[in-house]
């Protein structure tokens, strides 16, 4: 074991790869000499050398586009789009090719390929650099979304994209890059992409969230305690595929859900998480599905950005309200 | 061969004449006259399935299909120079090049009558599907020459792009990405006058196409794609180039878009008769087939009897498509993860349940 933060164990899993599988390469804009804006791939030039990490041009179509032809011709890329709010001019390339060469090809061609990307507020950026815009990509047939919530799982998880042959986008929650420190098996370790992950059993009210919501899960559990409530906190890990069992399981027991999502409301990773409650567990249910999100607004600058963030208050404000409901 | 036509001394580069008078000696390629008879045969046997495609379209048997008609000698020349082990990444319009790769004329029927199936290519190797999105298809080149050169493969990619596709990012961030690579790839812009409608004068005020290559820091030629001995030589000598590890290299290819764009297109509204008659002077089998007969490898008499055996094998792979039967329902769901998620395995089990059911229903 060994204590790390998420940016920490991002790099041991990269390390833990390129060291292992030489068709792993790793590229992206500033990634190589720079180790990327937020270091997540610092020392690894240096030690795998430039035909294996190294920066490329600046342009997030050809970053993608040329990763689809990697892919296809046999290596494993990793490609790191700098910001969530840059990955648009990739949009083309993850849509129409990333995520759908296998079915056109019928099985004979394979993208094997994990576009990394760091999304989500709360850290002061600037305009683009603080969405979760994981519905979009969660809503593409053929593509993997994925997002861990402790630098435990950032490992294991991103090894099993890795490894993967399919195209994974693996969102990563810059919030809590360095924010959460754990102790992390060394080694080789990977986690099954689309389970989610129970990590608080409890009985009122079924919480489901991902990425950097779930600390702020955790924190509104600290009131929901002394108020008397027992909180069950699913961390959904992936957004595609979608684990519709662990959390039809949670709500039959508990008979309330609430979704705690940084996006948008409307159409979101909340509402599809509402309709698996209501389908498998209709005659359970002692509250309608609750989304605590965003609102359908543009994420505002930082002055401005409490209003649109979820915090322990407003989970601790939904939590009480649908258990008193 | 580069420094001779860089693009910026305007010179596009060219082998015969309208009448298949061969006016640049120098570079003539070196072709057997079986290959050269072979070559000749396999654009004939391109145009006449191209018709014969049109013609399956109108009587409704296939659905939108975009003609190869008038650009035969381009894929037909790197057909030619294709090696089984080298990358093809195809635009739509290459017929000539894909049946090179082994690619079969009842594939590319399936495509086009709607089934994917068409796409698996079981003969060809290094052969990619068809890219509708234009020019979104050379990045994929770009990034397989990375895997080339990275395993140090002694392979060439082959990708082309129409006229239109040279407005869109996705060709200058390819050809950047290429050229920043020093990857082997030729990329060929099938120049043929128009997207869709729009002639390639609206699409930039570039003085040519292969003149983007000089701004790319790569070689590019400008060459007169209805020549096939041009064509020929040009990929020849990039072949050589990229080999070399002195790749990539931007052939722009002048020709012309002798058909619609698609089947669903009339070109009566953007062009004009006198334009077609002026190209049909330097149509491509028209010129080489007068090189042949003056050769004496070929003659009318020739050709005559062949094009009915032609018609017959598009016509024999035409109806195994059409016979090619039902759609399996599995398909649509089998591909998309290397293995089914969950959710997707109970959509596909949602859908049984009501296909029983309305089998109960409908007689």
């Amino acid at each position: 074991m060994k204590i790390m933060n998420m940016v920490n164990a991002i790099n041991d899993a990269l390390d833990i790869k390129l060291a292992e599988d030489k068709s792993v390469i790793v590229y992206g804009e500033d990634v190589g000499v720079e180790g990327g804006v937020f270091r997540v791939t610092e020392g690894l030039q240096q030690k795998y050398g430039a035909s294996r990490v190294f920066d490329s041009p600046l342009a997030e179509s050809g970053i993608v586009g040329t990763a689809v032809g990697m892919a296809v011709a046999g290596l494993r890329p990793v490609v790191e789009m700098q910001f969530c709010g840059f990955i648009y001019p990739a949009f083309n390339q993850i849509i129409s090719h990333a995520s759908r060469m296998r079915n056109r090809s019928r099985g004979k061609f394979e993208t094997p390929m994990v576009i990394r990307m760091p999304y989500g507020g709360g850290i002061n950026a600037l305009e683009h650099h603080s969405e979760s815009m994981e519905t979009i990509f969660g809503h593409i047939p053929g593509l993997k979304v994925v997002v861990p919530s402790t630098p435990h799982d950032a490992k294991g998880m991103l090894i099993a994209a890795i490894e993967s042959n399919d195209t994974i986008l693996y969102m990563e929650p810059k919030r809590i890059y360095r924010a959460i420190k754990q102790e992390v098996e060394e080694g080789k370790f990977t986690i099954p992409l689309g389970k989610a992950n129970v990590l608080t059993q409890g009985t009122d009210v079924t919480v489901v969230a991902y990425g950097a919501m779930v600390r702020e899960v955790q924190k509104a559990m600290v009131m929901a305690k002394e108020a008397g409530i027992s909180v069950e906190l699913i961390d959904l890990r992936s957004i595609y595929p979608i684990d519709r069992e662990t959390i039809a399981k949670s709500v039959k027991k508990t008979g309330r859900i609430i979704t705690v999502t940084e996006g948008p409301r409307t159409y979101g990773v909340g509402s599809e998480i509402s309709q698996i409650a209501i389908e498998e567990a209709f005659l359970n249910l002692e509250a309608p599905p609750a989304r605590v999100s965003g609102f359908d607004v543009i994420v505002p600058l930082p002055k401005g950005e409490h209003h649109f963030m979820q915090d322990p208050y407003k989970i601790f404000y939904e939590i009480e309200r649908i258990v008193k409901y | 061969m580069f420094n001779e036509y860089n693009p910026l001394k305007k010179a596009m580069f060219q082998v015969i004449d309208n009448d298949g008078k061969v006016i640049n000696k120098k570079w003539m390629p070196q072709i057997s006259d079986t290959r050269l008879l072979k070559i000749y045969k396999d654009m004939l046997f391109a145009r006449v399935a191209d018709l014969q495609i049109v013609s399956y379209q109108r009587q409704g048997r296939i659905f939108t299909y975009p003609p190869n008609y008038g650009q035969e000698a381009i894929a037909a020349a790197a057909g030619a120079l294709i090696q089984d082990n080298d990358w093809m990444v195809p635009a739509f319009r290459e017929m000539g090049t894909m049946l090179a790769k082994g690619v079969t004329l009842k594939e590319l029927f399936l495509y086009f009558m709607g089934y994917e199936d068409g796409s698996k290519f079981e003969n060809a190797k290094f052969t990619l599907p068809i890219s509708v999105p234009i020019a979104s298809q050379l990045l994929h080149a770009a990034g397989i020459g990375y895997a080339v050169k990275y395993n140090n493969e002694d392979k060439v990619i082959y990708a082309f792009v129409g006229d239109g596709g040279t407005s869109e990012g996705d060709f200058h961030e390819a050809v950047n990405f290429a050229g920043v690579w020093k990857v082997p790839v030729i990329f060929i812009i099938q120049n043929n006058q128009y997207g869709i409608s729009t002639p390639t004068k609206m699409q930039t005020v570039s003085e040519s196409l292969a003149i983007k290559a000089v701004a790319y820091g790569v070689k590019g030629i400008q060459v007169d794609g209805n020549d096939l001995f041009a064509m020929y030589k040009a990929i020849e000598e990039s072949v050589k180039v990229c080999r070399n590890g002195e790749g990539p290299v931007l052939i722009e290819a002048v020709t012309y878009r002798k058909g619609a764009h698609t089947t669903s297109d009339d070109p009566t509204k953007y062009r004009t008769k006198e334009e077609e008659q002026e190209w049909d002077e330097r149509d491509p089998m028209k010129r080489l087939k007068s090189y042949l007969i003056t050769k004496k490898l070929w003659s009318e008499k020739e050709e005559e009897k062949i094009i009915p055996q032609f018609k017959e094998e598009v016509d024999r792979q035409f109806i195994e498509a059409e016979n090619y039967g039902p759609y399996p329902k599995e398909d649509i769901f089998k591909y998309l993860y290397a293995e089914m998620p969950d959710d997707l395995h109970d959509q596909e089990r949602q859908y049984d349940r009501f296909l029983q059911w309305k089998a109960t229903k409908v007689k």
